[in-house]
């Protein structure tokens, strides 16, 4: 018998493997050992923003900046590196310092003055898109020769496949975040606030500290995701990574984090990208599809799956 | 140095005073706890008990007075502070953690690490450990919320001790608990005991007190009645000093309940059954007659009320309204057959706190009469004004939200909001809970001129002596059914406590 | 007499909601008095009024009818940021039967209408009947729409030409933009439906404590699912007068942003995002002040782009000033420089 908790990984799981079985039985080239690395290096931004939106989700509240924010440290790496001729390890640094800090501005502001996190962090996916409009409307192109170094670099694997290095970084992080949220005492109070923040906070949890510390953590994260996109497309530009907050929403879910919190695993969410990954895989190999198929599909998915924690918390409540 | 701490008290707490808006909830109470002792803490609703646990927790500050532990004055700002001193806290409803493991929630904030990442197997293995002291044998890594109540409570105790308690302070701790499962507790109790620990024991349950307590403390109104040795204190001196003059008054003029010469049933219940909270009860109410509903938390009472209110729908079994057989689906249906219901917890279901005294009056007439036929502001004052005078409610006008009122006279409004729909059976649960003394007397009074005006009330209550006071007969439920029915000479509060505790 | 009822009157609007909203919308006319003296002017040609005033109310016709729907959602304690999705839906469906159908002008607005309220139905449904947080509830509907708009569409912004249609959007009435008239109609009707029976009472006894409601009664349900209804059908209007205005259907970038403006327009008016008391006066007032804000902004020759910055600053002060803990600690603040 298998624990109620696991029932939406498991689906989620299935759905992965079954997806990959009937792409490679309709496509040549789908069922390829590159098909997998390649999902990994496509959506390594986008995990990297759902881990953070996983810790954020797990301690009961959600963060609707993180594709603006994105879209900011973009602009700014781009704006900074091309037009300023900073050196980029003086410009990455500086870049993660200030989306930390407003992850830590908009934390404070829902610890403090217990607003809701969704208002505050609406405002703050205004504020950081705004920012990033006022920088520059334009896409702004990054030629650097670390950019091309990075590019070029990373470890061939078996079977033709090539992993870029910063699809490494990407794993580094992930493993991480793991530890970070199964095995450090932080990790234990993001649960713990998510399962109850008043007996948390009766049992000692510094829900202010805490908190906070979510915030900044996804924040941090979503604008070392903006980094990293800039090595995907040699550029920043301020409308990346719109409705993004919606995907990593729906990875967390999708990967088994209960909505209210709480409940969750970091591998689930990694599970929920891949599976959205191979979804927007399928169509492009499909071709007729639109892209817009896609996010028909994902907001479906979401759906079926937040319907699923529904059932499964009425009968557990019950039983 | 043992001698010496066995005289001192270990934890003291004087002349604490607290001023709540309206009310004085503590008037200079003194309070003290020896290491190796259970003291219960006793008083009826609104004594103060809960506000003098909850500045000695960090809950809430106090206002003057001074608390010392082992003779050093502390002042803790949070329950956090509290429990690194050594004052641990167990309530009824568990303030533990459901989604974490059993382990995470002895140890969360102080997990063993290496490297700092957390060894579980360390962890779960130190819990089991923990656990064996109080004979607890349970999976430490599966969730708290896989487990009763019972065993929940146990390892927040668990937690406290783990955390070097000093001083155990237990809010109701048996309240949801059965007869086995209290024994379990008490025999940890004892043990803890013994190993020099102070605990402070609330509860309701007089038998309980004289079971496991060393010595009581009474608060009566905020102030403080008595420390007195477990044997100078008889039960009958004991309800004495809980109960005071104050509700003497109000139950000498009972007794004369005129019993009804022969009435018609009004509501009949025969066998009404809802899955896991109503077992099998059949009950009747007369017009014209005020029938109590006793009982223990979680014992079926609040739930016979949701039930009849169409809160609840029935699984099987049925409920006549003057003989005819009625469908209670949801409250409006219910409100249709002239059933109004106060409901248990009034925060959270009676009153719509930001909105006005005079919107929660109006509300269930204007619910009543349909969306359509709008009560306009000014017949909502005139109506609001009708009750806020002849209730008395303590307000300069009928415009002031509810939530600033005081617990009492919330109540009023409440009850101003359900007769403004002239209902035939008036169903009040827990009617008097956190109310002042004098509001007390006069909700009291008005069900009882309520009744002498034909109305039929369902009352229920964990206060005995108040359905004694104006009850014409008590039903008593335990375990979600029916118990027992007492009316006439047998109806006493010594023959319904005698019902609830099986006894 | 007279003076007796004015004088209460003035009293009263000193102490009333209205004062704040109103001293910030008076505070920005003046600052572009000062700016332009004849920023207030209106003149007659043509057929039509002409002047910033009318512009300003024209323009802010769409979020004026998002922040109807949106104060009574919000009252029920939910939200929707499904509307600008929901703009985007209708429009796309009106402009396609108008490509590619002979159907009836009625019939167009019939079905643009009928397509807001049926997202509307599914926002509710998801909110009242399977007990999903409103806001995750109405995100899925905020991505998901723009694709299921993106799909009527075939990815194109598809245009067209009828007069009719278009003279909703760009069209006047006694010289008056139309779009004005249909704000106003839909704030009298709205304001009638709310006001002059139980059901605004009922939408504030949901939204303070739904609990307690239901042992009152009143379907909490239900009327979370009409205030969803409502924004749905407010947020189609809105999405048919953009399309008419623009004579096509842009489903990338119609009502983008409008959903914060609706929110921010509701804040402004006083309403806590936590539900209960609710005044959709009060949230066109904020409409209003959001508008001439834009309108400041791109006369007084600031960058159009600042806008979403000094919103979002907006919304987090607004926020600020209605928490408790905030005001505590300016008033000590206060309190300290006073003394020192």
């Amino acid at each position: 018998m298998i624990a109620r908790r696991f029932v939406p990984l498991l689906a989620t799981f299935s759905l992965l493997v079954v997806m990959f079985i009937i792409g490679g039985f309709q496509f040549e080239g789908f069922a390829s050992f590159q098909v997998v690395t390649n999902l990994l290096t496509d959506n390594a931004f986008l995990l990297v923003v759902a881990l953070g939106m996983t810790l954020v989700i797990l301690s009961g509240g959600i963060d609707l900046s993180v594709g603006a924010v994105v879209a900011l440290s973009g602009v700014l790496c781009a704006v900074l590196i091309s037009e300023y001729q900073w050196p980029p390890l003086l410009v990455f640094p500086l870049v993660l310092v200030i989306g930390t800090l407003f992850g830590t501005l908009m934390g404070s502001l829902i610890y403090f003055y217990k607003l809701q996190p969704f208002i505050v962090t609406l405002a703050g996916m205004f504020f950081a898109r705004g920012l990033a409009t006022t920088i520059s409307e334009e896409s702004v192109g990054i030629e650097h020769p670390l950019y091309y170094a990075v590019a070029d670099s990373g470890i061939a694997l078996p079977g033709n496949a090539w992993l870029p290095s910063y699809a490494i970084i990407v794993l580094a992080v992930l493993a991480g975040l793991f530890l970070l949220t199964h095995y450090s005492r932080f990790g234990g109070y993001v649960y713990a606030i998510g399962g109850n923040s008043q007996s948390a906070a009766l049992m000692g949890v510094p829900i202010a500290r805490s908190t906070i510390g979510i915030y900044a953590m996804s924040s941090f994260l979503a604008a070392f995701a903006g980094i990293l996109y800039t090595f995907y497309t040699f550029s920043g530009y301020a409308l990346t990574g719109i409705g993004m907050e919606l995907d990593a929403i729906a990875a967390v879910v999708i990967g088994g984090t209960l909505l209210t919190g709480g409940s969750g695993y970091i591998l689930g969410t990694l599970l929920g990208v891949m599976l959205m990954g191979i979804i927007h895989t399928y169509i492009i190999f499909e071709g007729s599809l639109n892209s817009w198929w896609a996010r028909i599909a994902i907001g479906l998915l979401l759906f079926v799956f937040i319907a699923l924690q529904k059932v499964l918390n009425r009968s557990s409540q019950r039983g | 140095m043992q001698q010496e701490q066995s005289e001192k008290a270990l934890f003291e707490l004087s002349n604490i005073s607290k001023q709540f808006p309206g009310v004085k909830a503590l008037d200079a109470v003194n309070f003290r706890l020896f290491p190796g002792e259970v003291h219960a803490l006793l008083g009826e609703n609104g004594a103060g008990k809960s506000t003098l646990v909850k500045i000695m927790t960090g809950v809430l500050p106090k206002d003057s007075g001074s608390i010392q532990l082992q003779q050093q004055e502390i002042s803790p700002s949070n329950t956090a502070e509290a429990q690194k001193l050594g004052i641990a806290p167990v309530y009824q409803e568990v303030n533990l953690l459901p989604n974490l493991s059993v382990a995470h929630n002895l140890f969360l904030g102080r997990e063993p690490t290496r490297f700092g990442c957390i060894r579980w197997q360390q962890m779960a293995e130190d819990a089991r450990q923990l656990l064996k002291r109080f004979k607890l044998n349970i999976d430490v890594t599966e969730s708290l919320s896989h487990y009763s109540v019972a065993i929940q409570q146990l390892v927040a105790i668990a937690r406290g001790v783990a955390m070097n308690a000093k001083v155990l302070v237990l809010d109701e701790p048996t309240a949801s608990l059965d007869s086995s499962e209290v024994d379990t507790l008490f025999d940890i109790l004892r043990q803890l005991k013994s190993e020099g620990i102070a605990i402070l024991f609330i509860t309701h349950f007089l038998e309980q007190v004289y079971q496991i307590s060393d010595r009581i403390t009474v608060l009566r109104s905020g102030k403080l009645i008595g420390e007195y040795p477990i044997t100078d204190l008889p039960r009958g001196k004991l309800i004495e000093a809980m109960l005071g003059q104050e509700l003497q008054q109000v139950t000498g003029e009972q007794t004369e309940a005129t019993e009804p010469a022969k009435r018609e049933p009004l509501l009949t219940v025969s066998n009404a059954t809802v899955p896991h909270s109503v077992d099998d009860v059949s009950l009747t109410v007369n017009k014209g007659e005020a029938v109590g509903m006793a009982g223990l938390l979680g014992s079926g009472r609040t739930e016979v009320c949701r039930a009849l209110f169409g809160i609840d729908t029935l699984k099987s079994g049925e409920i006549k309204i003057r003989q005819q057989p009625v469908t209670l689906n949801q409250p409006a249906d219910a409100m249709q057959q002239g059933i109004a219901l106060c409901p248990e917890d009034r925060k959270t279901d009676g009153i719509i706190g930001p909105l006005s005294i005079r919107e929660n009056i109006a509300l269930a007439l204007q619910v009543q009469a349909g969306w359509w036929r709008y009560i306009s502001p000014e017949k909502q004052r005139t109506l609001a004004n009708q009750y806020i005078e002849s209730f008395h409610i303590a307000t300069p006008d009928s415009e002031k939200p509810i939530e600033e009122l005081s617990g009492g006279n919330q109540q009023k409004v409440i009850l101003a909001r359900w007769l403004a729909i002239s209902p035939q059976l008036l169903i009040l649960d827990e009617p008097t809970r956190g109310i002042d003394i004098g509001a007390h007397a006069e909700i009291i009074k008005l069900i009882k001129s309520l009744c002498d005006e034909g109305m039929s009330l369902l009352v229920a209550s964990s206060e005995l002596e108040e359905l004694v006071a104006f009850a014409n007969r008590v039903v008593v439920m335990r375990d979600h059914r029916k118990v027992a029915e007492l009316q006439g000479a047998e109806l006493s509060s010594q023959s319904i406590m005698h019902s609830i505790a099986e006894v | 007499m007279n003076t007796e009822t004015s004088h209460s009157f003035a009293e009263r609007l000193l102490k009333s909601r209205y004062i704040w909203p109103l001293a910030a919308l008076l505070l920005m006319l003046i600052f572009n008095l000062l700016l332009d003296a004849s920023f207030l002017d209106i003149h007659f040609d043509n057929g039509r009024f002409y002047g910033n005033p009318i512009d300003i109310l024209h323009r802010s016709a769409p979020v004026a009818l998002l922040a109807i729907g949106m104060t009574v959602v919000i009252a029920t304690g939910g939200i929707d940021l499904s509307v600008g999705a929901v703009m985007a839906i209708a429009g796309a469906v009106c402009a396609n039967l108008l490509v590619a159908t002979d159907v009836s002008l009625f019939t167009v607005l019939v079905a643009g209408i009928a397509s807001g309220l049926l997202c509307g139905l599914i926002n509710g449904a998801l909110v009242s009947y399977m007990g999903i947080q409103p806001i995750i509830a109405t995100l899925l509907l905020m991505v998901t729409g723009r694709g299921i708009a993106q799909l009527l569409n075939d990815g194109q912004i598809v245009t067209f030409q009828h007069a009719g249609f278009s003279w909703l959007g760009s069209g006047t009435l006694l010289g008056i933009p139309v779009t004005i008239w249909l704000v106003l109609l839909v704030f009298i009707i709205s304001q009638l439906m709310l006001r002059r029976t139980a059901l605004g009472l009922f939408v504030e006894a949901v939204g303070c404590n739904s609990s307690a409601s239901r042992y009152l009664g009143i379907n909490d349900r239900t009327v979370k699912l009409m205030a969803y209804l409502l924004t749905g059908f407010c947020a189609a209007l809105a999405g048919i007068i953009s399309a008419a205005d623009i004579n096509g259907s842009d489903a990338n970038n119609v009502g983008l942003w409008l959903e914060l403006d609706a929110i921010l327009a509701v804040v402004l008016g006083g309403a806590a995002l936590s539900g209960g008391r609710f005044s959709i006066p009060l949230s066109l007032l904020g409409v209003l002040i959001i508008q001439t804000l834009n309108t400041t902004i791109m006369v007084s020759g600031m960058p159009s782009k600042l806008n979403l910055l000094i919103k979002a600053l907006a919304v987090v002060l607004v926020l600020l000033l209605q928490s408790d803990i905030f005001r505590k600690q300016i008033s000590g603040l206060a309190g300290k420089w006073r003394h020192s």
